[in-house]
């Protein structure tokens, strides 16, 4: 970096002398002490973009247990690095004031939203799946066999994982529920 | 990366899959030639050679003209086609086409509005009975037709005699190839430019790039998007394409093939294990009341014996016993009967009726927004104001979730928050990166994300929730026989961390199956029909091979092939291009240097090459199946397509779809134009549903001038829960447009920047007038018609930074009969200059566009 007093120092005055303006003249004492993000993150996972189905690689960066940054993955033989605008956003994604950490319930006819507890929910749930089941199940239909309810129904899949899919079909089919469906219907 | 030419049609694909554009830019600047043929001019067509504007649903005409074109001058890749096509095969003669019936295949009923394609078949199927194949595999007669939709074949398609009659001269006048010259015949220059728009010289471009791009040295590639898929004969879009690849020979080949770019991160895996009613893990059918009495008889008419998908009982058995474990045994015919039965359509729209008609009474929304994602909005919102209760996960506060509070309805007063009885559950998910899993990408690629972080709060994953959920459920079970299914699932995962967060990877290595020592399995060859080995899924047996998490692999790009293999698994049995046996010639000769990927090692006597054969890696090209053979065995040497019964590319299905054994062109339901040529309007067999709530604009109708078609912007994602609470995304596209030409705005008065009002029977919206020569007025039949574009990202809640009216409302509910997609792409509507009215104001102007 240039010697000499503050104003000799300055960028502008360096730059307007002819010196190069995307390298050493553009260097300030700030930009000089500015360190990437990612340098700085306790640890970084190796993940894959959540939107389209491309599929480009993506690595997160944490430091004290919040996302500091998402970039794209250069490993990847798909994406080399590369995330699109969405991509590219990703960490507002799942930082953004916007997103909801806590379980919201709402009565029947009720106005407003009430606060409810992750566990009550949970078996608030289970309690109206087991009773919506036995009361609209259907063991025959014209005379065969059918087994299942038309009371109960799902839809979403896209957007999650295998494993995720996997486990939904299954308790969904053991349950009986047939309406199950999901964004590739669409 | 490896085509010669490539043609996007139905996708906007720079700006919808920015990232994977990026192998066509590096093609095209390797010499390759790029066609966008698309109702707009996007960032696609401003990177191609050539743009060709088309009105949104006539493709099949532009497609089917340029069949035309390759039959009639002989373009053909006439050795692929003869040795690994059905080119040659022999049809029935009780086969009538759309050419002699006006618009009908043979075996329709008007009164159930179904075919019964039975006599679609292959010469002398119906005697095939001697030879082996059941009777009731043949696919015929009128219980067929009511009860089985295309989904009911599997993944292998429907049955169909193994070793039909054929004709090699391609001379016998109901041989494939000739029943294709005469259905495409009527497919010309002309009809393209009446109806699509299209010049012929820019048809002849086209057409000269794609034959001169094709056979021994060459191949093209087609790309879509939903922009093929949402209409009324969108299945039949992509046979159209199907066909016209086969005939050019660009199929199971490097630099060919015809590509679904979907649109979410694991689209692909949600239908290979399916959130979806008609199938289970794998493309195995669900069972239907009506046509499956037991295990046998369902493995009896879930399609072919022969080819890969003969082996269907091991892959079925294997998923019972990944199911049901020790309970599932040969005498109770392995849980089969604990399966729920199918009765019909149970698909997403019929399931939202059935809400409305009070049938559903709980519904479970995950990571989905159907209250502004799905067509007919309103429909959508009436459904979820009827339910007894709704439980909602996702990111943010959803319009599925609170449209109680918000709802469009609630400002017309057609609906008010106290009447509402739906009890709403809340619960927040965790997002991609608080926890792991596989995601499918769009090239059946499995990829593995690790865990970053935890969740917030009461943030949860669904494996979580469904988990939990799942051992509630059976804590509060009884004895009672109709809980048995769920007494007796297998349902025990490890547990971890403080959450008990249920173990991805042993979920994945269920997935992938053991044998009968415990063992994680290696391929789906390894499946047993005897109960001995456990598979949940298995096209995706492989995954994880010796004990190994493959879908986690990460050798970086840079040290591998341009196949990658060691990214990631791809199903099946990690291969990347399937059908790569036709990239070899019948005698497993390379068809050339330059396109060589697979080929037979005579010396080592093996399949070998850039990518794992997808063909078993011993069989020689000269192998002859034996008589009365099964599943592979039955397929001989040259017979690349292997999930198919005969092995080949079909040109002509014989069965399998439920609107013809080819395509031909139909308007969309809603179109201002008529049908030149057959007196069928639209497609005969599509889903119409008859509620009052999506009301259809009526065909040719003078209120209804313009053709409306919707789509992505690259800032936004689908209903946009995932972009509108983003600052940068938000930011970038604030508010929705609507975007007309120079021309309509002059007509109508429309200011660049100022609002317009778009109107169907179902509503009105409003939106910003975006004026372009973008979109080009087309003229048609010596008549000018105008289209109009519409992003549908906008919604009033999810947390969204902007907001703006629902697009996804003005949508008719009218679906593909294969598939149950709606019509997304092309509908009717009005336009006007200024806002929409609002409240009651709104009602009253659709009340004028319905009864006038």
């Amino acid at each position: 970096m240039a010697r000499g007093g503050w104003i000799s120092r300055w960028p502008v005055l360096r730059q307007l002398r002819g010196e190069d303006g995307r390298g050493t003249a553009a260097r300030s004492a700030r930009t000089d002490a500015l360190r990437p993000r990612v340098e700085e993150a306790d640890s970084v996972a190796r993940s894959v973009c959540p939107y389209c189905a491309v599929g480009c690689g993506q690595l997160v960066y944490v430091k004290d247990g919040r996302v500091t940054q998402i970039e794209g993955d250069p490993d990847s033989p798909i994406s080399r690095g590369r995330l699109c605008p969405k991509g590219s956003a990703s960490k507002q994604l799942v930082t953004h004031p916007g997103r909801q950490t806590q379980v919201l319930y709402r009565r029947p006819h009720g106005t407003e939203w009430e606060r409810l507890d992750l566990e009550t929910a949970m078996d608030m749930i289970a309690d109206r799946v087991v009773r919506t089941r036995r009361e609209t199940w259907q063991q025959e239909d014209g005379g065969k066999v059918v087994r299942r309810t038309l009371g109960i129904a799902g839809l979403g899949g896209a957007t999650l994982d295998n494993e995720e899919n996997y486990l939904m079909k299954k308790l969904y089919t053991a349950l009986g529920a047939i309406q199950v469906e999901n964004q590739a219907r669409i | 990366m490896n085509s010669d030419c490539i043609v996007i049609q139905g996708s906007n694909m720079a700006e919808c899959h920015p990232v994977g554009f990026q192998w066509v830019v590096e093609a095209r600047a390797r010499g390759a030639k790029v066609f966008h043929i698309d109702p707009r001019f996007t960032r696609t067509s401003a990177l191609a050679d050539r743009y060709l504007p088309i009105r949104a649903g006539s493709d099949i005409v532009l497609l089917g003209a340029l069949i035309n074109h390759v039959l009639t001058n002989e373009l053909d890749f006439r050795e692929y086609v003869l040795a690994y096509t059905n080119a040659s095969t022999i049809v029935s003669e009780r086969f009538k086409d759309t050419e002699e019936l006006d618009g009908l295949f043979s075996g329709f009923d008007p009164e159930t509005r179904k075919y019964d394609p039975s006599s679609w078949s292959y010469e002398g199927a119906a005697e095939e009975a001697a030879a082996g194949l059941r009777g009731e595999q043949l696919e015929g007669g009128p219980r067929h037709a009511e009860a089985a939709g295309p989904d009911q074949y599997g993944a292998g398609g429907a049955a169909a005699p193994v070793r039909p009659p054929t004709d090699p001269t391609l001379r016998h006048p109901r041989c494939v190839y000739r029943i294709l010259r005469r259905h495409f015949a009527r497919y010309t220059p002309e009809l393209v430019e009446e109806l699509c728009g299209i010049s012929p010289e820019g048809l002849a471009e086209l057409a000269e790039a794609i034959t001169v791009n094709s056979g021994r040295e060459r191949t093209t590639a087609w790309a879509y998007a939903v922009g093929w898929t949402q209409h009324t004969v969108g299945a039949q879009y992509i046979r159209t394409a199907s066909i016209l690849q086969l005939l050019l020979g660009n199929m199971g080949r490097p630099g060919g093939g015809i590509l679904a770019l979907r649109g979410h991160a694991s689209i692909q895996g949600s239908t290979d294990i399916p959130t979806l009613f008609n199938i289970l893990p794998g493309y195995l059918p669900m069972p239907h009341a009506y046509l499956h009495e037991g295990l046998a008889d369902y493995l009896a008419q879930a399609g072919a014996d022969t080819g890969f998908w003969g082996r269907k009982r091991s892959y079925m058995v294997s998923l019972l016993k990944a199911w049901w474990g020790e309970a599932a045994t040969e005498e109770n015919d392995f849980c089969f009967d604990h399966l729920p039965r199918l009765t019909g359509d149970h698909s997403h729209y019929t399931t939202v009726l059935r809400q409305i008609d009070g049938t559903v009474k709980g519904y479970f929304v995950v990571g989905e927004n159907p209250a502004v994602g799905s067509s007919g909005g309103k429909t959508q919102r009436l459904g979820l104001a009827n339910l007894d209760w709704l439980v909602v996960r996702d990111l943010t506060l959803v319009e599925t979730a609170t449209f109680w509070k918000d709802g469009p309805e609630l400002a017309t007063g057609e609906m008010r928050t106290e009447d509402i009885a739906t009890e709403v559950f809340f619960l927040p998910a965790a997002s991609h990166v608080e926890k792991e899993g596989t995601f499918t990408n769009t090239q059946r690629l499995l990829q593995w994300r690790h865990k970053a972080l935890d969740p917030p709060g009461d943030c949860r994953s669904e494996l979580s929730f469904y988990y939990h959920l799942g051992k509630r459920i059976r804590a509060r079970l009884g004895d009672d026989e109709i809980d048995r299914p769920i007494r007796e699932l297998t349902w025990d995962y490890p547990e971890h961390g403080e959450h008990a967060e249920p173990s991805a990877e042993a979920v994945l290595r269920e997935i992938n199956g053991t044998g009968p020592d415990g063992r994680a399995l290696s391929a789906y060859t390894e499946l047993r029909a005897d109960g001995s080995t456990r598979c949940g899924c298995w096209i995706y047996c492989g995954v994880y091979a010796d004990e190994v998490n493959q879908a986690a692999r990460r050798r970086p790009g840079r040290e591998q092939s341009w196949v990658a293999p060691e990214w990631g698994w791809a199903w099946p049995a990690n291969r990347r291009t399937l059908y790569n046996r036709a990239s070899a010639d019948p005698e497993g000769r390379p068809w050339s240097e330059r396109k060589a990927y697979v080929w037979w090692d005579a010396d080592k006597g093996e399949w070998t090459g850039y990518d794992e054969p997808d063909f078993e890696r011993n069989k020689p090209p000269d192998y002859v199946p034996p008589e009365g053979a099964l599943a592979e065995e039955a397929l001989a040497g040259t017979d690349p397509f292997i999930m198919q019964a005969d092995g080949k590319g079909w040109l002509f299905a014989p069965a399998g779809l439920a609107d013809g054994p080819l395509p031909a062109h139909y308007e969309p339901h809603e179109s201002p134009l008529r049908n030149p040529l057959y007196s069928r309007q639209a497609n005969p067999a599509r889903r119409i549903y008859h509620s009052p709530d999506t009301p259809y604009n009526p065909p040719e109708s003078p209120l209804f001038p313009y053709v409306l078609t919707t789509y992505r912007l690259t800032e936004h994602h689908t209903a946009g829960s995932m972009s509108r609470p983003l600052a940068y995304l938000a930011e970038l596209q604030p508010e929705l447009f609507c975007e007309v030409s120079p021309l309509l705005a002059a007509e109508l008065g429309l200011v660049n920047g100022g609002w317009a009002t778009i109107v169907t029977t179902r509503t009105a919206i409003e939106a910003r007038v975006l004026v372009t020569e973008r979109v080009t007025p087309l003229r048609l039949g010596g008549r000018t018609v105008h289209q109009i574009g519409l992003p549908y990202h906008w919604g009033w809640g999810s947390g969204g930074l902007v907001t703006g009216d629902v697009v996804n409302d003005l949508l008719p509910i009218v679906l593909d009969p294969n598939v149950y997609i709606q019509e997304g792409k092309a509908m009717t509507c009005d336009l006007r200059p200024g806002r929409r009215p609002t409240g009651r104001a709104l009602l009253d102007l659709i009340r004028e566009y319905r009864h006038d």
